[in-house]
């Protein structure tokens, strides 16, 4: 089967690439990652944020308004995780391709499993909650597949001359991706239920796939700085349920969760959430190889349960 | 789960399908062609009539239930193909429930401007306790070729359109067009709503010789194109406006005022970047009836985030110098102004910043403020900050320099559009 893919791809990139790839920007390295799984040499990938960066907090400097001027086909991730950035650029840029709800506007949550979309009132003195739910939705790779073939679709119908590459190329990402899961999961079924802290509500996705449970947050709401009162009450919680591990965004400051560290014996990651997040984190795929190896190897060395 | 339903209904639905087709297909083979045998409506029992053309009709109804159910269930089969690829999607909720044609209405928010003084100024300043500005912004998509945005400001003793018009965002040319009422576009603070200035009051050139304590704004129409080249970002903007604001003042219908602007801008690595700017402005000022009032004015920014901790801390450097030549009855007069500042942020939530003003006034060059502002502002989120500005200017008529302290409340509240950087 693998073999037949093989041939198949070598077949489809043994033909000369005479059309101008499509030009795609991204939100985000995480969808330039799988642009570029499904897209392969007939597309061109650029992200706006880098790994290591905030996504919330983007700044809309002029040189991306360059960037998305050329675009064929602009990624979000959508659930207004860039409402604060996003608008003035697509709004500069003068291109309507990119427009919110032209052709070349691919808002990547629409086919994701999202989690955390409030029921009930919601306020801001809940802090930065996001109305349509979470956003950081890519943390699943389930949601990865799902993102992929949206992206996959959307290149075939802008290229349809491409359509069968694009789908080999989905059909050669899904395989790995799923042989990947694999390995993933055997690597987390000891850790079932574990229990942990994270400083910011990035990852409920990924605690939904690989069966953490996070307890609580460094952050008192979400976008809100720790404060002295909530950092104490997490500590004696951390103490009382035995929460050996603390995972932070590289983006946050770590001074926070180094002393909750030291109060409670807590081993705190520093665990990217992007691709780009580290140097090695290359792709989309390795995101999950490094994140899981840093928790497995803290898992093991803490004796967390 | 709504997805299992879902799929259930389709199978249940194909298997009927199937067992419609089955059956169809097995009266087409047990009736021989040209022989007797053809149907009443339900195909199991088409063995039983006679005639010829009825066995035609059969096999056309036949063929039209072949290919219904052949199309459905290549779609059916197409859709269980699109869900097997995305591994079980379970239906995302509607995010809101469904408000007709509300979800249309215009993002709306206000933001309060609550901003106090102490200490002695020349002719007042500003008033010890005062609800300076409430301003509520209306924005939003119109069409598939425009965008609108209104913002309105309250203040105790009067409502003004500070800005209001549309933006057409794809027009050929890639002329990013604006019509209505809007902040010219001279220099950096002049554009700025007073919610998004850095500091409590607008600098003294911009006071003495740049529009005064509102700035330029005016009824116009703007025009802003990229200029493609293969260094940098630029952008050249040309306004037109009626003529009718702080400096311009048009006396006949004819008079129009010109704005002029240039920006370029470049990243100096992912952290740092540059941004200069170039202004002209030219209009009639309503002294007489052809004297005119000319601005000139160059801007200068240095800006450093580090994306790893761009929350935590950045620095901005920023200057901006204009000149002004305004003619009067008795000939021209040349002045000329600018302030230089500086800010840091040192904490999430804290930022210092210090200012330098320097400026002779429009219509006295003879006469020349001077100005230093110390500010420290504190936001306990993105939607509100308190600020206190110490500020001492040395008024040119004059003798001593008035010392004053100066405290802000800024507070948003519902959905205002992000600011252009």
């Amino acid at each position: 089967m693998r073999l037949v893919s093989i041939a198949a791809l070598a077949l489809l990139t043994a033909a000369p690439p005479a059309r101008a790839a499509v030009n795609v920007m991204t939100a985000t390295e995480d969808l330039a990652d799988l642009t570029r799984q499904v897209g392969g040499d007939r597309v061109k990938v650029e992200s706006i944020a880098r790994g290591y960066q905030d996504p919330h907090f983007v700044e809309a400097k002029p040189s991306f308004i360059l960037k998305l001027a050329k675009a064929d086909l602009l990624v979000v991730v959508g659930r207004e995780l860039e409402i604060g950035w996003l608008p003035p650029l697509i709004q500069q840029s003068r291109n309507a391709k990119v427009q919110v709800g032209a052709e070349g506007y691919l808002d990547a949550s629409l086919t994701a499993k999202i989690l955390e979309i409030p029921t009930g009132q919601i306020t801001r003195a809940m802090g930065d909650v996001h109305p349509l739910g979470n956003p950081h939705y890519w943390l699943d790779p389930g949601n990865g597949r799902r993102v992929a073939k949206a992206i996959a679709d959307k290149l075939s119908r802008m290229a349809p001359a491409d359509a069968a590459y694009f789908s080999t190329r989905y059909a050669d990402f899904d395989k790995r991706l799923a042989e990947a899961e694999k390995r993933w999961d055997a690597m987390m079924a000891p850790y079932k239920g574990l229990k942990t802290v994270t400083y910011h509500r990035s990852w409920p996705n990924f605690v939904d796939r690989f069966g953490l449970d996070v307890i609580g947050y460094v952050e008192p709401r979400p976008g809100i700085p720790p404060s002295p009162r909530h950092t104490i009450d997490l500590i004696a919680e951390m103490k009382r349920q035995n929460v050996k591990i603390l995972l932070v965004e590289p983006y946050f400051d770590l001074k926070t969760p180094q002393s909750i560290g030291r109060e409670t014996g807590a081993r705190v990651l520093v665990m990217p959430p992007s691709v780009g997040g580290e140097q090695e984190i290359t792709g989309y795929i390795k995101l999950f190889d490094y994140d899981l190896a840093l928790l497995v190897a803290a898992i093991r060395e803490t004796g967390a349960k | 789960m709504v997805f299992g339903s879902v799929l259930e209904g389709h199978m249940r639905r194909w298997s009927r399908a199937v067992t419609a087709f089955a059956l169809a297909g097995s009266a087409l083979t047990v009736v021989p062609p040209r022989s007797a045998g053809a149907a009443q409506s339900p195909p199991a029992a088409a063995a039983a009539s006679p005639a010829g053309d009825e066995v035609a009709q059969l096999r056309g109804e036949l063929e039209a239930l072949r290919q219904e159910y052949g199309g459905r269930m290549a779609a059916i089969e197409s859709r269980i193909a699109a869900l097997e690829g995305g591994r079980a999607t379970e239906a995302t909720p509607a995010a809101a429930a469904p408000a007709g044609s509300k979800v249309f209405n215009p993002d709306v928010a206000a933001i309060g401007n609550f901003v106090g003084a102490a200490g002695k100024s020349p002719g007042g300043g500003e008033p010890s306790l005062n609800m300076q500005e409430a301003e509520l912004s209306f924005q939003a998509v119109v069409d598939p070729y425009a965008r609108a945005d209104f913002f309105v400001t309250l203040s105790p003793d009067q409502v003004a359109l500070e800005e209001g018009y549309i933006t057409f965002p794809t027009l050929p040319g890639g002329l990013l067009t604006k019509v209505g009422r809007m902040r010219d576009a001279f220099g950096k603070v002049n554009g700025q709503h007073p919610h998004t200035l850095p500091f409590i009051d607008r600098p003294l050139v911009s006071k003495n010789l740049t529009g005064g304590e509102d700035g330029l704004a005016d009824a116009g129409i703007s025009v802003a194109r990229l200029i493609p080249n293969p260094w940098l970002f630029l952008e050249a903007t040309g306004q037109v406006y009626r003529g009718e604001s702080e400096i311009f003042k048009a006396p006949t219908r004819g008079d129009l005022a010109y704005v002029g602007h240039l920006r370029a801008y470049q990243d100096l690595g992912e952290s740092t970047n540059v941004d200069l700017g170039g202004s002209i402005a030219y209009g009639h000022n309503g002294v007489t009836d052809d004297t005119t009032t000319r601005l000139l004015g160059v801007d200068a920014t240095l800006r450093w985030k580090p994306l790893r901790r761009s929350i935590y801390t950045h620095f901005l450097a920023r200057g901006e110098v204009a000149w002004s030549r305004r003619e009067e009855a008795a000939g021209a007069l040349g002045s000329v102004g600018g302030y230089g500042y500086l800010e840091y942020q040192f904490a999430r939530r804290w930022t210092a910043g210090l200012r330098y003003d320097n400026s002779e006034r429009a219509d006295a060059p003879w006469l020349r403020d001077t100005g230093g502002s110390f500010i420290v502002t504190f936001k306990p989120s993105e939607f509100s900050l308190v600020r206190a500005q110490y500020r001492r200017t040395s008024f040119a008529a004059n003798d001593s320099p008035a010392n004053e302290l100066l405290f802000q409340f800024l507070f948003a509240i519902g959905a205002h559009g992000a600011h252009p950087f």
